[in-house]
């Protein structure tokens, strides 16, 4: 499977609907749909891990890397996963500690912390 | 000779390839159905670090992979032939910043690799690299049981 992205607005949050596998192949697509985000101007991300089947760290430093850029605006980058085996990799890299990871998108839109 | 062996052009896009294949040996072999995904995850990321560096380093030469299937035991070898030093002679060898974006992510999918395999050994000269990582395996009678 390849990766799907989707974005939609939630009040002044955008929403990244990820999909299939996040890998050395698909990453950089991954990381032009962020850049171009933070370009236009999107500084509060919400990238949804549900539908995503693969992540390696190629993926993972992409979302780092997106996480730096909304920074530098003061914005914001929170991942919404529950699956078990994503989780996993979060945590055996430390990464837990640096991404706000929320149990639905509703909970991530509504965070301000 | 390994169980299977698999050759590829080192390409991201053939790295996709090698984990399915590798998930598909590990399973006839007896692995553990929970571990699959861990062997999934740490093949990719071996055969990742191996494509980056053939990329990096302008290396022709196809990316190795061998599954090993052993009494009690299934072993994955991933071999690249980047001539290798120390990060820290990468780090400073290398020109400005996207050395030291691709030192990170090397650091970066070792680090996954052994955080997910207990038994892992890296070993690297100056004719490439080599990661091996093993798993137990069932016995083939509680499979057929």
């Amino acid at each position: 499977m390849d990766l799907s992205l989707s974005t939609r607005t939630v009040g002044d949050r955008t929403v990244v609907e990820v999909g299939g596998e996040i890998d050395v192949y698909t990453a950089p697509k991954l990381r032009e749909q962020l850049v171009e985000l933070v370009n236009d101007g999107s500084f509060h991300l919400v990238v949804d891990m549900e539908g995503v089947d693969f992540l390696d760290s190629t993926g993972l430093g992409v979302l780092v890397g997106g996480l730096k850029r909304v920074r530098a605006h003061e914005g914001s980058l929170r991942l919404v996963c529950n699956q078990e085996r994503i989780l996993k990799i979060f945590r055996i890299t430390g990464l837990t500690k640096v991404f706000p990871i929320h149990t639905s998108v509703e909970e991530a839109v509504a965070a301000t912390d | 000779m390994a169980t299977v062996e698999l050759r590829f052009s080192a390409l991201p896009e053939h790295v996709r390839t090698a984990r399915l294949v590798a998930a598909a040996v590990a399973r006839r072999a007896g692995v553990d159905e929970a571990v699959l995904d861990e062997v999934r995850l740490a093949v990719g990321e071996a055969c990742s670090r191996a494509v980056g560096l053939h990329q990096s380093g302008g290396i022709t030469a196809p990316v190795k992979v061998a599954l090993i299937e052993e009494e009690k035991q299934f072993s994955i070898e991933v071999g690249d032939e980047a001539p290798h030093s120390t990060p820290g002679e990468r780090a400073s060898g290398a020109a400005g910043d996207d050395g030291d974006v691709e030192a990170e992510e090397d650091e970066m999918g070792l680090a996954v690799i052994s955080g997910l395999v207990d038994d892992v050994e890296v070993s690297a000269g100056e004719h490439g690299g080599l990661i091996r990582m093993t798993w137990p395996t069932a016995p083939p009678a509680a499979v057929l049981s």
